[in-house]
C-alpha cells in the first residue's frame, strides 16, 4: 500500500498544490485524471498534462496558471508568471457574518499598506443618524414583493391558460366522472423570487450616502425573501444577518459594527474577486441580480475591476450599477474603473436618491437583460 | 470507474485523430484526448469555445466516427424536461380510455405507444448507437443545469408511471458551450473538459482545403492571415471557421467570374463578417488587412 502511496504521491500533491491556488479538484476528478493517465500510456510530460487539463477542467481563462503550477509541480520550473500571479494572498479578504461574532477577519496588513493603498482604513464603528427617507422606504417595502424579478421555479401549479396540459390532474378527475374528461387543465411553473445582491460601496467618496444605503439595504432584506448585503471598500464584508434585525437602528449599528473600512480609499476590483474568490459567495450571484450602489472610484488597477465585472456577468442575471454622479441625465463615466466595466453592465443609472435607487430596484424585472 | 480501452477499434488519442480526420474533422492532440478520455472512461465530453470555432461539428464527426447516429438537443432558454426526456402523448391516451370504454378490452395507458421519446430518453433507450449532442447549454437556465447534472452522473432517469430506466452501458454525450455564462462547477467536474481555441494558422488552412472544394493553396492562407487578423479587432461576432471556408469559397468564385484578387476578397467580406457594426468598424482597415494578408 505504501508502494501505491509513493507512486501516486507527486499526483494528490498536484492536488493539493491546485486547491491551495483556488482551483477546485474534486475527488471524482482526481480518479478521473489517474485513470486518464493510464490509459494514455503515458508516453511523455504532455500526455500527463493533457490529461490533467481534460479531466480537472481548469477554467481557460486561468490556463496559464494552471500550466505554471504544473511545470513548477512536475518540470520543477518556477516560471516568472506564477510568482506575479500569488492567488493565495488575494482571495481571503472577504469576511462573513454568519461565520462568527462582529470580529471582522483582517486582511493581510502589509499589503494594505503597499504602494496602491489609500489612506488609513477607520477601524471604527460608527453613529448612524435617523433615516430621512423613511416614507419612500415604506412604499419600497410594500411595492416590492409584486415587483421583484422572478424566475421559474421547478415545480409546476395549476392555472388557467397555462403552458401545458396537466394531465395527471385530469385523469384524476376522470376517474370521479367515470372515466369522462369534462374540463381542461393546465399549469404552468411556479415562480420564485430571484436573488437580489446588494454591494454598497462604503468608501470615502460614498460618505455621504453609505448610511442611506444601509437603510434602504434593510428594507430590502425585510420585503424580499432572497437577498444579500454586501459592503465593499478596501475589503468585502457580509452584513446580510446584520441587516435581518427588525429594528433599523439597531440593525444599522449591527452593520456598521462588522464594517472595517468604513470612509477608507476604494479597491473595489479587489474587493470584487474577493466575492468571486469565495465559492459559497459567487455561488449567491449565480442568477442573481446584482444592484452595485457605487460611484466606481476604483484607486486599483482597473483591469482587475474589469475581470471581476466580466465574471459577474457570466454569473449574475443581470447587473445594475447606480452611481450618485449620474443625477445629471448628461452623464457619462470618466472613472478609469468604471469605463473598464461599463460593457458588461446591464444598466449604469442614477443612484443619488433613495427614490432613484427603489424605482431602478423595483424595475429590475421589468428591464429584460439586454 | 467502468474503462473501456478500445472503442470501434480505437485505443489511442492518435487512432481517435486520424479516423476524425477520415471524417473530415482535423482534430489537434488535445481535442482529441480529451475525446478518447471521454470516450474511454465514460464521461460526458464538455466542449467549450468561442461560436464558431467546430464545437458541433466535433460531436457530428464523433458520431460519424463512432458509426451511431447523433441526436441532438438544443438548448433554449425556458427548455425543460418534456422537450429533453420524454412526454406522454396525451390524446391518444385519451382516445385509449374511449376505446376501453366502448368494449375494447383493458389498455394500459403508460405503455410505449403513449410514450413521446425526446433525445435523453433515446440515448439512455439505444446507447449503444447514439451519440448525444447537448448542444449550447448556457443558454438553458440554471433549473435544467441542475435536471441534466442527475441525468449525467447516473444516466438514469425515472417515469413515475413506469419506474427508473437505466442505460446498460454508458451511453455517450457531448455537451457545448459558448460561455456566454458560466457553467455550474459541478456540472464542469462530471465531465471531461476541452476548450477549443482558434486554430493555428497551419491547421485551419488545411481545415479550409480539406472543407472548400477548389480553393487554391494561395487563397486559403490569404484568407486565414486575413481571418486571423480580423479576429484581433474588437468585432461584436468575430469569424468563424465556417465563415473563413464560406470566405475562401466565396472569393474563389468570385474570381473566376473574373474579379481581380483582392477585389474578389473585398466583395465577398459579407460572408465573413456577418454584423453593419463590425461592418462599419472594419471597412477603413480592409485594403491595408487584405495586402499584408496577401503578402
Amino acid at each position: 500500500m505504501s508502494d501505491v502511496a509513493r507512486h501516486l504521491a507527486p499526483f494528490l500533491t498536484f492536488a493539493a498544490l491546485l486547491r491551495r491556488s483556488g482551483f477546485a479538484v474534486a475527488p471524482e476528478q482526481m480518479m478521473a485524471w489517474l485513470a486518464a493517465i493510464e490509459l494514455l500510456g503515458p508516453t511523455g510530460i504532455a500526455d500527463v498534462r493533457r490529461a490533467a487539463r481534460a479531466t480537472l477542467a481548469p477554467p481557460p481563462e486561468r490556463f496559464d496558471e494552471f500550466d505554471a503550477l504544473f511545470d513548477a509541480h512536475f518540470l520543477g520550473a518556477l516560471s516568472a508568471g506564477l510568482e506575479s500571479a500569488p492567488r493565495e494572498e488575494e482571495a481571503p479578504r472577504a469576511a462573513d457574518d454568519s461565520a462568527g461574532g462582529p470580529e471582522p477577519i483582517f486582511g493581510d496588513e502589509t499589503r494594505e499598506s503597499g504602494a496602491k493603498a489609500t489612506g488609513a482604513e477607520r477601524l471604527s464603528a460608527r453613529r448612524f443618524a435617523p433615516a430621512s427617507e423613511d416614507a419612500t422606504l415604506r412604499r419600497f417595502a410594500r411595492a416590492l414583493p409584486a415587483r421583484a424579478p422572478r424566475r421559474r421555479g421547478y415545480r409546476w401549479r395549476t392555472a388557467r391558460g397555462g403552458p401545458s396540459t396537466d394531465a395527471r390532474r385530469m385523469f384524476r378527475d376522470a376517474m370521479r366522472n367515470a372515466g369522462e374528461f369534462v374540463r381542461m387543465r393546465r399549469r404552468k411553473r411556479r415562480l420564485r423570487q430571484r436573488r437580489i445582491i446588494v454591494l454598497i460601496d462604503v468608501s470615502g467618496s460614498m460618505k455621504e450616502r453609505t448610511q442611506a444605503h444601509l437603510a434602504f439595504a434593510h428594507t430590502l432584506v425585510g420585503a424580499a425573501d432572497a437577498v444579500e448585503v454586501f459592503t465593499i471598500g478596501t475589503r468585502l464584508t457580509r452584513v446580510t444577518s446584520a441587516l435581518r434585525l427588525k429594528n433599523r437602528e439597531r440593525a444599522l449599528t449591527a452593520a456598521s459594527l462588522l464594517v472595517a473600512d468604513w470612509d477608507g480609499g476604494t479597491r473595489l476590483g479587489e474587493a470584487l474577486g474577493a466575492f468571486l474568490a469565495v465559492p459559497r459567495f459567487a455561488a449567491l450571484a449565480r442568477g442573481a441580480a446584482l444592484v452595485v450602489l457605487s460611484d466606481g472610484l476604483e484607486r486599483g488597477d482597473p483591469r482587475a475591476m474589469r475581470d471581476a465585472v466580466e465574471r459577474f456577468a457570466r454569473i449574475a442575471w443581470r447587473i445594475v450599477w447606480l452611481t450618485p454622479l449620474a443625477a445629471d441625465a448628461a452623464f457619462e463615466p470618466r472613472t478609469a474603473g468604471l469605463l473598464a466595466a461599463r460593457p458588461f453592465l446591464n444598466e449604469l443609472g442614477d443612484g443619488a436618491s433613495i427614490d432613484s435607487i427603489c424605482a431602478h430596484v423595483l424595475d429590475l424585472a421589468k428591464a429584460r437583460a439586454a | 470507474m467502468a474503462v473501456r480501452r478500445t472503442i470501434v477499434g480505437i485505443g489511442s488519442p492518435r487512432e481517435l485523430e486520424e479516423a476524425l480526420r477520415a471524417a473530415y474533422y482535423l482534430a489537434d492532440e488535445e481535442l482529441a484526448t480529451a475525446a478518447y478520455l471521454a470516450l474511454a472512461l465514460g464521461k460526458p465530453l464538455l466542449l467549450e469555445g468561442a461560436p464558431g470555432v467546430g464545437k458541433t461539428e466535433a460531436a457530428k464527426a464523433i458520431a460519424g466516427v463512432l458509426g451511431r447516429s447523433l441526436l441532438r438537443l438544443q438548448c433554449y432558454e425556458g427548455i425543460d424536461a418534456a422537450a429533453a426526456l420524454y412526454e406522454w402523448n396525451f390524446p391518444r391516451q385519451m382516445l385509449a380510455l374511449r376505446q376501453e370504454r366502448e368494449g375494447a378490452g383493458q389498455i394500459d395507458i403508460y405503455r410505449d405507444e403513449f410514450l413521446i421519446e425526446r433525445p435523453m430518453l433515446a440515448c439512455l433507450r439505444r446507447p449503444e448507437e447514439t451519440v448525444l449532442l447537448i448542444d449550447e447549454i448556457d443558454r438553458s437556465d440554471q433549473e435544467f443545469e441542475a435536471f441534466l447534472l442527475e441525468f449525467l452522473s447516473d444516466f438514469q432517469i425515472s417515469i413515475p408511471e413506469r419506474g427508473p430506466i437505466r442505460a446498460y452501458e454508458r451511453p455517450v454525450v457531448i455537451l457545448t458551450s459558448n460561455r456566454t455564462r458560466e457553467l455550474h462547477e459541478a456540472l464542469r467536474r462530471r465531465c471531461v473538459y476541452h476548450w477549443i481555441e482558434y486554430p493555428s494558422p497551419e491547421r485551419e488552412m488545411r481545415i479550409i482545403m480539406l472543407r472548400a472544394s477548389g480553393v487554391g493553396e494561395r487563397t486559403a492562407r490569404a484568407v486565414v492571415a486575413a481571418v486571423g487578423r480580423l479576429r484581433r479587432e474588437p468585432l461584436a461576432k468575430r469569424p468563424g471557421i465556417a465563415e473563413a471556408v464560406e470566405w475562401a469559397e466565396a472569393a474563389t468564385l468570385l474570381n473566376e467570374q473574373g474579379a481581380r484578387w483582392p477585389e474578389a476578397f473585398r466583395r465577398s467580406l459579407g460572408v465573413a463578417l456577418k454584423d453593419e457594426d463590425d461592418f462599419v468598424h472594419v471597412s477603413p482597415k480592409i485594403d491595408a488587412i487584405l495586402a499584408e494578408a496577401q503578402a
